[in-house]
């Protein structure tokens, strides 16, 4: 019995026994002096409740067990020559045994028979019935298939039927205890508070996923590769990915992806900072409410634009004005590359604008106002308050909000992809190309992967370090933020 | 104060008037307020050009030369042996694109059977897009009984016939060095002074899925993973996203754990969306063995990644709601629970959505770890179901920028003002929704 069916006949329980006792519960006799506990429909919650997650979690166990139990069970029983032969390789051995049962369902009872007599030829039977199979299989496979798919077939079975009995068993529980003063609010509230409870941990468990899951891929990485000459080479060049072969031959020096990425990001806050900054002080000191209410949401529109649209307008338009003006300039020879740091770094820019203006425009709106009017009252100048006055106390805001946008730009990846280039320099001249470190774990995991390559692991190893340098620049940035947000409040 | 002497003579006189560097001082100001001034201009001037250049190269795409052509379904052409009734397979595989260029030479009066013509019939091909042998073949299966009439047919013009025609190909170049050559630049002219050969709304770039010739490529399968995606984003980060909010606001004790959530939700927020490709590929693609390029993949990746913006928002609109509201409840006898369900959630509904729409619309335009979980893959096909491999808009996007071909140049930009004008409609209805519902307490 599939999957699908045994959720649907699971649910269907639970509505019939959510009906059955809410139904129940309104039509129970009022007695002299008792008041009713809960009313008829958490009678019908509790009742779905007890019908539904006990069978799921029950089926879910079951679904995640059995293959495992399954897999060593047929593993078990393949010959002993096979099992311990020196050259085995036991997830292509199972593969094709699964693929064979899963195989013999689709073949009549004529043709099972010249199966497992071993007259067919498995690969062009299969053929016809629209199977591709790798290899023709060995002899002992076709028995171990055979057990596999009775095994499968026993284990659906059962636990369709285990699912279904114990979806009863909560039914019959659930409505067999109906009375006037049975608890079933607070059953029913205390499982939808485990609910909440659960839901907000899918936030710790996402990091969690995120530290393990690259953690695990970063240390087979290092198995391959030292330390040293990850963190501290300076020549990037991974080479393919032979298949098979798993050999380190290539070099995997960090350094040069992170000085691009740094100096990417440099030029960009150099753009971004001043012009967000100033667009801000004028905005919540000088703008009128009229342009501001105008100003403020079409500045705005440049954070809501997708950094895919900001890549392309580097790669299409920035960098072949950048390159024909520098070779204007120069009169023949540009000296600004169309893929350069200057332009992945000033488009990055635009789109930072809003990310440094609107923090920077809360920070400075969070500065009390007498400190505003004492300034302008002692004669000072209205940018000489933003100056004196104003900017320092916001200073410790607007630095936290700078390393946010920083961080960001240190993680910007569509942009740097199609705009800064591929090759891993290491120059301080602007106008060439240089690579960044989320420009690699693009490289290198597109196209065809192998999980055992230093060539795939490398990326994870990239990813790791990119999520602790902006990790630690959100943690500064939040501490600086949060303190000297208590100032004030 | 009493003592000030009265007969102070000096006040009687103005004293000279301290030099205290006003003009300077109103200099210094007006500067001020001048960079404030040019750094709004820049940010409004780069935001026009932006949109500028997309406009410009990209409002061309949505239409798409087309060829009317009186297309003869010549039975000793599609089917030569007379073997149609018995061989399913006549119909497939029959030499279609003649058809259309038989059609085109008639048009044109050209000799198809001529030894001379040879190299004009060659060109004359080159001017029908190949796609053309789908779109018969399609018309004869559907209807056999069309073999023998003839029937007036729209057929998509080649890609650099369709530049051409656009004026998007430099005709000075000399002719060897140009894709269009001045022959099929004459034939063009009189198709269309004929009024045989039109530009009209390009409804392939909605329906058709990848394809290596321009003309033929649409967004079709990129539109509905994208939707598939949005739908799991929806269904998964909605409910999850509002009950972690309501415990973390709502019942959660402070403590230690409730702190380190906090603090998590916050980070996350900030976490650079490729390292959620990483994730996703390494756990839900590696480990659990989903597949890859599948749009189920892409959609929890993109759940992990707005969960952390759903659930700011809806804590900052639960936290607007009143105190009043909540002791009200509880006062008249509901539950926590109770109150919390039926009192707070509701009021709180219109910027819960407000929040959801706009985490809605970041995942939209969200590309790099689409790409890391293979969704850069030449999907033709429309995906069935969320398992099927499929691509997205902004990855669709991005495939496309990496084409030479001036076409999809055109196209490229084209795709970029769909999925703007997604965004501009969601963020549009945010706002709405804000000013429509917003309750000021």
């Amino acid at each position: 019995m599939s999957v699908s069916w045994v959720l649907a006949i699971v649910l269907i329980i639970g509505v019939v026994a959510f009906l059955v006792a809410r139904m129940r519960a309104s039509r129970l006799e009022p007695q002299p002096g008792v008041k009713q506990h809960s009313l008829p429909g958490y009678h019908g919650s509790y009742a779905l409740v007890l019908a539904i997650f006990p069978a799921l979690l029950f089926f879910a166990i079951w679904k995640a067990a059995s293959p495992l139990y399954i897999d060593s069970a047929v593993w078990r029983g393949l010959p002993g020559q096979v099992t311990s032969a020196p050259d085995v390789n036991r997830s292509l051995t199972m593969g094709t045994i699964y693929a064979i049962g899963d195989g013999l369902r689709r073949l009549d009872a004529a043709e099972i028979e010249q199966v497992r007599s071993g007259q067919a030829d498995l690969k062009a039977l299969f053929a016809t019935k629209g199977l591709a199979l790798a290899s023709n299989g060995e002899p002992y496979m076709v028995p171990a298939a055979e057990s596999y798919r009775s095994m499968s077939d026993a284990s659906s079975l059962w636990s369709a039927i285990g699912a279904i009995l114990i979806s009863l068993a909560g039914a019959w529980f659930g409505l067999s205890g109906i009375t006037l003063r049975r608890r079933a609010r607070n059953n029913v509230e205390r499982v939808m508070l485990w609910g909440l409870i659960a839901a907000s941990t899918v936030a710790i468990l996402t990091t969690v996923g995120i530290v393990l899951s690259m953690l695990f891929q970063t240390l087979s990485f290092f198995q391959s590769v030292p330390l040293s000459n990850f963190f501290f080479g300076t020549v990037w060049d991974p080479r393919f990915a032979a298949a098979g072969s798993g050999g380190a031959t290539g070099q995997f020096g960090l350094i040069p992806l992170l000085a691009g990425t740094l100096y990417i990001a440099l030029v960009a806050m150099l753009f971004a900072v001043p012009v967000g900054l100033f667009a801000a002080i004028y905005m919540s000191e000088y703008a009128s409410r009229k342009v501001r209410s105008i100003v403020k949401p079409v500045l705005e529109v440049l954070a809501g634009i997708p950094t895919i649209v900001y890549g392309i307008f580097a790669l299409v338009t920035v960098g072949p004005l950048l390159r024909d003006i520098s070779a204007a300039l120069s009169g023949g020879q540009p000296f600004i590359a169309a893929q350069s740091v200057l332009t992945a770094g000033l488009v990055m820019g635009i789109m930072l604008i809003p990310f440094v203006s609107s923090l920077s425009d809360d920070i400075i709106s969070a500065v009390p106002r007498s400190l505003n009017d004492g300034s302008l009252g002692l004669g000072a100048t209205r940018s000489e308050t933003v100056r004196n006055v104003i900017l320092p106390a916001a200073l410790p805001g607007i630095v936290g909000a700078l390393l946010l946008t920083a961080s960001r730009a240190i993680g910007e990846t569509m942009i740097v992809v199609l705009a800064a280039g591929v090759a891993a320099n290491l120059t301080i001249n602007p106008g060439e190309a240089m690579t960044t470190i989320t420009v690699k774990i693009v490289n290198q995991l597109t196209g065809d992967l192998e999980f055992t390559s230093p060539q795939t692991l490398v990326a994870f190893a990239l990813g790791i370090t990119l999520f602790v340098i902006t990790l630690g620049m959100n943690v500064l940035a939040l501490y600086i933020v949060r303190k000297y947000r208590e100032q004030y409040e | 104060m009493t003592d000030i002497p009265f007969d102070n003579t000096v006040t009687a006189t103005a004293p000279a008037r301290r030099d205290i560097g006003l003009k300077r001082r109103y200099r210094a100001e007006r500067r001020f307020r001048f960079y404030g001034i040019a750094a709004i201009a820049i940010g409004i001037f780069f935001l026009g050009a932006l949109m500028f250049t997309v406009i410009r190269g990209g409002y061309t795409a949505f239409w798409q030369t087309s060829i009317s052509l009186p297309v003869t379904f010549d039975a000793s052409v599609i089917d030569p042996e007379g073997k149609r009734d018995s061989d399913a397979n006549v119909l497939a595989t029959a030499n279609y694109p003649l058809l259309a260029r038989n059609a085109l030479a008639a048009k044109l009066g050209l000799d198809v059977e001529a030894e001379e013509n040879r190299a004009d019939l060659r060109l004359l091909s080159g001017m029908i897009s190949q796609g053309v042998r789908t779109q018969l073949r399609d018309m004869v299966i559907a209807d056999p009984s069309i073999i023998g009439t003839t029937q007036d047919v729209w057929v998509l013009a080649a890609a650099d016939v369709d530049s051409a025609h656009k004026g998007q190909i430099d005709m000075s170049v000399p002719e060897s060095r140009r894709k269009v050559k001045d022959k099929q630049v004459a034939w063009m002219k009189t198709l269309t002074a004929d009024g045989a050969m039109v530009e009209r709304f390009n409804r392939g770039l909605f329906t058709f899925g990848a394809s290596s010739r321009p003309e033929t490529a649409g967004m079709g399968v990129a539109l509905i993973g994208s939707v598939y995606m949005m739908l799991i984003v929806l269904v998964l980060a909605l409910p999850i996203g509002v009950a972690a909010s309501i415990y973390l606001e709502e019942f959660a004790p402070k403590n230690r754990w409730t702190d380190l959530i906090e603090v998590n939700i916050n980070n996350l927020a900030a976490v650079p969306s490729i390292v959620f490709g990483l994730l996703g590929l390494a756990v839900f693609v590696n480990f659990m063995g989903l597949p890859r390029s599948a749009s189920l993949v892409g959609g929890l990746v993109l759940t992990l990644m707005t969960l952390p913006t759903i659930i700011i928002a809806t804590r900052a609109a639960l936290k607007a709601v009143p105190p009043s509201i909540r002791s009200g409840a509880l006062g008249v006898g509901a539950s926590k629970m109770q109150t919390v369900f039926h009192h707070v959630l509701p009021l709180a509904a219109p910027g819960i959505l407000t929040g959801t729409i706009i985490g809605l619309a970041q995942a939209l335009g969200e590309t790099a770890p689409l790409l890391l979980i293979g969704m850069v893959a030449f999907v033709a096909d429309y995906p069935a179901t969320p398992m099927d491999p499929a691509t997205a808009l902004p990855v669709q996007i991005y495939m496309w920028a990496n084409e030479a071909e001036r076409a999809f140049v055109e196209r490229t930009s084209g795709a970029i003002i769909i999925l703007l004008l997604f965004l501009a409609a969601m963020n549009l209805a945010a706002i709405l929704l804000r000013r429509r519902f917003e309750r000021r307490w």
